[in-house]
C-alpha cells in the first residue's frame, strides 16, 4: 500500500519555487495517439485492420503484415510486470529532480511488451492493469497500476505527477450563483481539497443556495465577477499564488439563435462570460499557475472549463450560446498550449443540457449538478483532458467523430436531441 | 546454409589502428576519423588517393555521412559505405568490405569508426536515438541505455539466478586486462568489493556495469591477401562471419541475441568449434550482454553463463582470455568505435602484434558485435572468426 500523502507545509516565500520542467515531449505523429487516448482515459493501441496484430511502439505499418491500415482501438490493459528498475541517474532535468524513478517492462496479455512507469504497489511478476496517462509534457505515457485498487494508491508520487488530484489542493470555483456550485464544492471537499474558494458576483443580490454553499467544509466565498477585469485582477492578487485548480464554471445561457433575437445584447453577454470571462481569468491567474506547476505536493495542476457539448456542433435553438462555447473551446486549446509549459493541464468538461431553468423546455436526459461534479472530480483524479458528461454529450461526440457534416444536418431538426 | 556460402579466400584484414581515446573532446567526429585514416595510411604505406574503398560508422558526424567525408578527407572512392549499426558496425563493415574486395569491386577498403564526445553530446544522442526510443523508452525516466539494460539484467538475474558478483567478475577481469593496455581510459585497478559498493545507476546496474562515453576512433584495412603479403603487413584471415537483425522479435524481453540463430553456421563455415577459439572479444556495453554472448555463441548452455564466469579466468593470462584490451567497460566507449574495438584487438591478437595485451599463441579469435537499442532490446548482432596469417 501507498503511504498517505501528508498535508503540505505552509509555503516559505523565502525559498525557491521549483521551476517547472518537462519530460521529453518529442514524439512521432503516430505516437500522438497516446495523448488522444489518455485525454479521455482510454486504453488504446494501434491494431492492424487486416491481420489484427496489436502494435507497440506505435508505427506506420503493421509489423506482421505490412498493412498501413492501423486503427487506434480500445484493447485489454491486462498484463504482467516482468522486469523493473529504479532509475537513479537520468539525463533529463525533470527526472533528475524526481529520482529515484521506477520503470518496468509489462508483457500485455494481448502480445506486446511495454516499457512503462510503475506504481509503487506493483511488484515484479504481479498482474497489472496498464493505463495511459498524460505526463507533465502533455504526452500520453504508459503507467502500470495494481490490478485491483490499493489503499491511498492515488498518493503514489509517480501517479500524482500524472494526475491532478484535488487532495490537499486549493481550488477556485467561479460563479457561486450557478446552481451547480454547491455540488461542485461538496465533491471537491470530499476529494480532500484543502481550500475551496467560490467566486461570487453581485454579492448584495441574494440567491437560494448560498447558505448550502457556506456550510460546506473549507469553502470561502470571495467576490468575483468574470465580466469585470478589475474584479478578476483583484481576486488574483489575493489568491492567485495559491490557486492550484481553477474551475471556470461561469456561463451565461439564453435560448435563441440569430434572427429570433433581433439584437446582439444576449449574444454579447454570452461572449462576455463564456469567452472573455475565460480570457480574463487566464490573464489574471494563468501566469502564476504556470509558474507553480512544479511547486511541491500542492502545485498548480489543472484548469477546468465547463463547456456545452454544443461547442462541437451548433444547436440552433441555443445557437448563439453554442457559438460562444465554440469560441471558448477554441480559446481553451490556446490556453492548453500556454499552460502546458508549466505542466498545468486544461481539462474541458463537456455537458449536454443541464437541469436548470434555461433548459427547461428541452426533453430529458439532462445533467444533474451532482453528475457534473462527479465528472469534474473524477476527471481530475484520472488526469484527463476531455470529459463528456451525460448521455447527450457522449452521443453527440460519437456522432461528431463519425462525421461532423452529417451531425450538422442532424442538428437542424432534433430539438436538442442531437 | 554454410554449404552454400563462399569463403573469404584471398581477402584479409590488416593494419589495426586505435586513436587513443579522450574522455571529452572539443574536436569533431571528422577530426577523429581523419586521424585514424592518416594513421591507417601511414601504417599500410599507402597514400589516401590509393584507397578506393571507404566505410564509416559514427553517431556524431551529423549532418555528414561517408559521402561528405570523401570530399572532406580528399578521397576518391569507387566503393563507399556508411554503417549506422552501432556495436555491430565493425563485423558488418568487415563482411561487406571483404566481399567487395573479393569480387574486385574495390582493391582495398579503409574501415573506420569514430566519434567525438562533447560535454553534452551523450544526452543529445540519447534523446534522438531512434523513433521507437523517442516514443516509447526515453520518456520513461530518461535513464538511457542504462535503464533499458537494467531491465534486461533484472530479468536475466531472476530467470537464471545470476548474481551481481557474476557480472562483477567480468568487469574486474576486464579492468585487469585494461591495466596492460596503454590506451585504456581506466588506469586504476578495480576490485570486486569496489564493484559491489559502487554507486547505483539503475538497479541492478551500478557504476562499473556502465561504459564510459569517450572520444576516439578505431580502424582497419580490408585488402587482398597478395597485397598484404607484398607490403609485408601482418594480416588476419576471415574464417567465417554472421550477421542478424531483429532476431527473436517475439521474445517478451531480450534473453538472447541474433547469434543464437546463426551460431552453427559461424562454426560450420570456419570448420571449428568453440574449443578452437583462443581468444574471445565480445561486445561489452553491459556485462549481461557478455553473458548472453557466452551462451549464444556456444561457450556454454543458455542460462549457464553465471557458472561459466565462476569457473573461468577471463584475463589475458587466464584459461579463457576475453576482451583483452579491457573492452569498452575499461578502455571506454568511443561511440561507434565501440563496435570496432574488439575486432581491431582481435586482428592484433591473431597476428601477434598485440604487445602488452598479447595472449600467448593466440591463433584464432572470435569477435562479436551487438548494437542499437532501438526500443527495448539490441537489434543488430554479428560475429566473426579470424585466424592469423599462417592458418
Amino acid at each position: 500500500m501507498t503511504d498517505p500523502l501528508s498535508p503540505p507545509p505552509r509555503k516559505n516565500p523565502q525559498k525557491r519555487t521549483r521551476v517547472p520542467t518537462r519530460p521529453s515531449h518529442v514524439r512521432s505523429r503516430a505516437a500522438l495517439g497516446f495523448a488522444a487516448a489518455a485525454a479521455e482515459g482510454r486504453f488504446m493501441l494501434q491494431t492492424c485492420a487486416e491481420c489484427g496484430a496489436v502494435q507497440y511502439p506505435p508505427r506506420d505499418a503493421c509489423g506482421s503484415c505490412l498493412s498501413v491500415e492501423l486503427n487506434w482501438t480500445d484493447v485489454s490493459p491486462a498484463g504482467r510486470l516482468i522486469a523493473d528498475t529504479t532509475v537513479r541517474i537520468s539525463t533529463n532535468v525533470y527526472f533528475r529532480e524526481r529520482t529515484p524513478w521506477r520503470v518496468g517492462t509489462v508483457r500485455l496479455d494481448i502480445g506486446p511488451s511495454v516499457m512503462c512507469h510503475v506504481h509503487g504497489d506493483v511488484a515484479v511478476d504481479d498482474p497489472v492493469r496498464l493505463s495511459i496517462k498524460l505526463d507533465k509534457s502533455g504526452q500520453g505515457v504508459m503507467f502500470a497500476l495494481p490490478q485491483k485498487a490499493t489503499p491511498n494508491m492515488e498518493d503514489d508520487p509517480h501517479m500524482r505527477e500524472m494526475t491532478c488530484d484535488p487532495k490537499h489542493r486549493r481550488v477556485l470555483i467561479t460563479d457561486a450563483r450557478n446552481e451547480n456550485a454547491p455540488a461542485l464544492a461538496q465533491a471537491l471537499a470530499e476529494a480532500g481539497a484543502s481550500l475551496i474558494f467560490v467566486g461570487e458576483a453581485e454579492s448584495w443580490h441574494p440567491y437560494p443556495h448560498r447558505a448550502t454553499l457556506e456550510k460546506i467544509a473549507n469553502v470561502e466565498i470571495m467576490p468575483l465577477d468574470v465580466t469585470d477585469t478589475a474584479s478578476v485582477t483583484e481576486l488574483a492578487a489575493e489568491i492567485g499564488g495559491k490557486t492550484d485548480i481553477l474551475i471556470n464554471n461561469a456561463r451565461f445561457v439564453r435560448p435563441g439563435g440569430i434572427m429570433d433575437r433581433g439584437d446582439v445584447i444576449f449574444s454579447r453577454d454570452e461572449m462576455e462570460v463564456n469567452f472573455f470571462g475565460m480570457m480574463r481569468l487566464a490573464q489574471a491567474f494563468g501566469p502564476a499557475m504556470r509558474g507553480r506547476g512544479a511547486d511541491g505536493d500542492n502545485s498548480a495542476t489543472a484548469w477546468v472549463n465547463i463547456l456545452s457539448v454544443y461547442a462541437w456542433s451548433n444547436m440552433p435553438e441555443f445557437g448563439a450560446f453554442s457559438a460562444s462555447n465554440a469560441a471558448a473551446l477554441s480559446l481553451s486549446q490556446c490556453l492548453r498550449a500556454e499552460l502546458l509549459q508549466g505542466g498545468v493541464r486544461v481539462m474541458n468538461v463537456f455537458t449536454g443540457p443541464t437541469e436548470d431553468e434555461w433548459h427547461q423546455p428541452l426533453p430529458p436526459p439532462k445533467v444533474l449538478p451532482a453528475a457534473l461534479a462527479r465528472a469534474v472530480v473524477g476527471g481530475l483524479k484520472d488526469g484527463l483532458e476531455d470529459v463528456f458528461v451525460g448521455d447527450v454529450a457522449k452521443d453527440l461526440i460519437d456522432r461528431w467523430r463519425a462525421g461532423p457534416k452529417i451531425l450538422e444536418r442532424e442538428m437542424l431538426d432534433t430539438r436538442g436531441q442531437g | 546454409m554454410s554449404a552454400t556460402r563462399k569463403g573469404y579466400d584471398g581477402v584479409v584484414a590488416a593494419v589495426p589502428v586505435t586513436v587513443p581515446y579522450e574522455r571529452f573532446s572539443k574536436e569533431s567526429a571528422h577530426w577523429w576519423i581523419a586521424r585514424a585514416l592518416r594513421q591507417l595510411c601511414a601504417q599500410a604505406g599507402v597514400k589516401p588517393s590509393e584507397i578506393d574503398g571507404f566505410c564509416v560508422s559514427s553517431f556524431t558526424l551529423f549532418p555528414d555521412t561517408a559521402v561528405g567525408l570523401t570530399q572532406h578527407l580528399g578521397l576518391t572512392a569507387r566503393w563507399l559505405d556508411h554503417i549506422p549499426f552501432g556495436g555491430a558496425s565493425g563485423i558488418t563493415a568487415l563482411r561487406r568490405a571483404a566481399r567487395a574486395v573479393q569480387a574486385g569491386d574495390t582493391r582495398m577498403v579503409a574501415c573506420l569508426a569514430g566519434d567525438t564526445n562533447h560535454v553534452d553530446s551523450f544526452r543529445r544522442t540519447l534523446s534522438s536515438f531512434s523513433r521507437f526510443a523517442q516514443d516509447a523508452s526515453y520518456p520513461y525516466g530518461s535513464g538511457g541505455p542504462n535503464a533499458c539494460f537494467a531491465l534486461l539484467t533484472d530479468h536475466y538475474m531472476r530467470h537464471y539466478g545470476a548474481k551481481r558478483q557474476d557480472f562483477g567478475a567480468i568487469c574486474v577481469a576486464q579492468r585487469q586486462n585494461a591495466l596492460r593496455n596503454p590506451h585504456a581510459i581506466m588506469k586504476k585497478p578495480l576490485s570486486l568489493e569496489q564493484y559491489m559498493a559502487a554507486r547505483a545507476v539503475s538497479d541492478p546496474i551500478a557504476l562499473f556495469d556502465c561504459v564510459m562515453p569517450v572520444a576516439g576512433a578505431e580502424a582497419f584495412l580490408v585488402m587482398r591477401e597478395e597485397d598484404a603479403r607484398a607490403a609485408g603487413l601482418p594480416h588476419a584471415h576471415i574464417r567465417s562471419t554472421i550477421e542478424r537483425h531483429n532476431a527473436f522479435a517475439d521474445d517478451p524481453i531480450q534473453m538472447r541475441g541474433g547469434w543464437a540463430m546463426d551460431v552453427d553456421e559461424l562454426y560450420g563455415m570456419a570448420g571449428l568449434m568453440a574449443d578452437g577459439i583462443d581468444v574471445l572479444q565480445t561486445y561489452d556495453d553491459y556485462p549481461v550482454i557478455v553473458m548472453m554472448q557466452f551462451e549464444d555463441l556456444g561457450f556454454c548452455e543458455k542460462g549457464e553463463a553465471p557458472q561459466f564466469v565462476r569457473a573461468h579466468d577471463l584475463t589475458i593470462d587466464g584459461d579463457f582470455p576475453h576482451n583483452t584490451s579491457g573492452g569498452q567497460l575499461s578502455a571506454g566507449q568511443a561511440g561507434a568505435a565501440g563496435g570496432y574495438i574488439g575486432l581491431v584487438e582481435a586482428i592484433r591478437q591473431v597476428t601477434g602484434i598485440a604487445g602488452p595485451t598479447q595472449v600467448k599463441d593466440a591463433a584464432t579469435a572470435m569477435v562479436s558485435g551487438f548494437g542499437m537499442i532501438n526500443y527495448d532490446r539490441g537489434l543488430c548482432s554479428g560475429a566473426a572468426i579470424l585466424s592469423g596469417g599462417t592458418a
